[in-house]
């Protein structure tokens, strides 16, 4: 049985003229656990929007639970969170409990409203990232931390079988980013969820994943950190001599 | 006022788009497009005088003019994806051109009453068309509420949670434009995104969530065309200019209130 979640299959794209992926192929199983690391402008969240056809490939075809991703429906089973929740500003007047109701109204149709079995939906998937005391609150009031954990309950709303993020702990405190990855965890352990993480930070990211997408210069690498291997020179390649590579065995 | 025929038409008109206007407004704003309103407002301008040079209705070719726009902005924003503004930029200067040949022309006389509003006798014709037109807007409002609520905040998850994004924002795009078109007969062409902008400005600093902020916004964007329209009509004022003043006392009256109560806390 094919246990790809993910299929990436000779993927090239460009901007203009300039190629940021080139024939690339990769894939992501279920319950894995995926960061995707790479130098600026390296094209991590072109990947990222690539898998979930928030972006055309080019050439090549990407694969979502075994469907072609063009003619892929079930949202569902998608939780995703993009760059542009780091722009929630202290004015926009949105409450976390709306903001995670949303994730739950866009599955509804035009007349459907909000039930009461919805609320304790929203009331539950609260509780599961401990932000229920924060409900009636604006989200632009709330920490960098505690705002990813928001969008987190707003993607599992749904209970997606896959999670996708976009650098989601830029301005994390790293008290927070410990609390958010030990959030993770139990999301997997839980609920077997396989997750996707694009990062910046590689000391931390490899500590955590089973697996990372190293992206350079239109290509990407791919390391199964469950196994032995020399990840550090390949990483000194991409980063340059300062870089130390931290293995994780499972 | 009321025994007035003329009166009663203006404020039936009024009171709609003081509730229409402020209730699209609160999306642009959020979304930071409030600019278009002000690029509709100009090329309604140049339908309007369309219509005055062939003497037809204005506001139908308002419409028309508007709603071809809105779908031009969101085509060029396509072109230009990393400098959207251009859009607006390129059909505002499309609209002031052609609203400056038009009036050139000739037969153009009753310019000015579409360029600040006014409370002018309108056919039942255009009342009719009026409020059908703000039903359908206000009741599409409702309906896409939810939805525009999502993709105010994150239009890409929007889009991966099923939302047909693309779609509803054309179709948000063509409701602006009717919004703008359908307004100019009273607040004016010049003035109608103020009112879609001062009432959504007022209720930020004190909403509570994103539905009472929508609240807000129309019991605003209401009291500010209803206090408008009677000032004008007793003071004899300009009644486009009267009713953005009005909306722009509310807003000082919230700044004065909310810092009030941050010093008494």
């Amino acid at each position: 049985m094919d246990r790809h979640v993910i299929s990436v299959e000779n993927v090239s794209f460009s901007y203009g003229k300039n190629r940021v992926l080139d024939d690339i192929s990769l894939y992501v199983d279920e319950g894995d656990f995926v960061g995707i690391i790479g130098p600026n402008g390296s094209a991590k969240t072109t990947l990222l929007k690539l898998m979930v056809g928030l972006l055309k490939p080019e050439k090549g075809n990407i694969k979502m639970f075994g469907k072609d991703i063009k003619d892929f429906k079930e949202f569902y089973k998608i939780g995703y969170i993009s760059q542009h929740v780091r722009e929630f500003n202290q004015m926009f007047p949105a409450t976390v409990e709306e903001v995670v109701g949303a994730g739950l109204k866009a599955g509804k149709g035009f007349i459907n409203r909000i039930k009461g079995e919805d609320k304790d939906k929203i009331d539950e998937v609260l509780k599961k990232v401990e932000m229920i005391d924060y409900k009636k609150q604006k989200v632009g009031n709330l920490s960098g931390g505690q705002k990813q954990r928001v969008f987190i309950a707003r993607a599992l709303i749904n209970n997606p079988k896959i999670l996708l993020m976009d650098e989601p702990l830029v301005g994390v405190d790293l008290d927070s980013q410990n609390k958010f990855y030990s959030l993770l965890d139990k999301l997997k352990r839980d609920y077997n969820i396989t997750i996707i993480m694009v990062s910046h930070d590689i000391g931390i990211i490899s500590d955590k994943v089973n697996r990372l997408f190293c992206l350079s210069n239109g290509k990407v690498y791919d390391h199964d950190l469950t196994k032995d291997i020399d990840g550090a020179s390949i990483l000194k390649s991409l980063y340059g001599e300062n870089v130390k590579l931290l293995l994780h065995k499972h | 006022m009321l025994t007035y025929e003329f009166m009663r038409r203006s404020l039936i008109m009024g009171v709609m788009i003081g509730i229409i206007a402020p209730s699209v407004g609160y999306f642009l704003v959020l979304r930071r497009q409030s600019v278009i309103g002000d690029t509709l407002s100009h090329v309604a301008l140049s339908g309007a005088a369309l219509g005055m040079l062939t003497n037809s209705y204005p506001i139908f070719t308002a419409i028309l003019f508007t709603v071809i726009a809105s779908l031009g902005i969101e085509g060029l924003r396509k072109r230009y994806k990393h400098y959207a503004e251009l859009s607006l930029s390129i059909v505002l200067s499309a609209g002031v051109g052609l609203a400056s040949i038009l009036l050139s022309l000739g037969n153009t006389q009753g310019v000015l009453s579409y360029l600040f509003g006014s409370l002018s006798l309108v056919s039942l014709e255009e009342i009719i068309l009026f409020v059908i037109l703000s039903i359908i807007i206000i009741v599409t409002i409702i309906l896409l509420f939810d939805k525009l609520f999502y993709m105010t905040f994150d239009e890409e998850s929007a889009y991966l949670s099923g939302i047909p994004t693309r779609k509803i924002n054309m179709f948000f795009s063509v409701l602006v434009a009717l919004t703008v078109a359908i307004s100019m007969r009273i607040v004016g062409i010049l003035l109608i995104s103020s009112l879609m902008v001062i009432p959504v400005a007022a209720s930020l600093l004190i909403a509570r969530s994103f539905k009472s902020g929508f609240i807000y916004s129309l019991i605003f964007g209401f009291i500010s065309v209803v206090v408008g329209l009677t000032l004008s009509y007793y003071l004899n004022l300009a009644t486009g200019g009267t009713i953005v003043l009005s909306a722009l006392a509310i807003l000082l009256v919230v700044i004065i209130f909310q810092s009030i109560n941050k010093t008494s806390m």
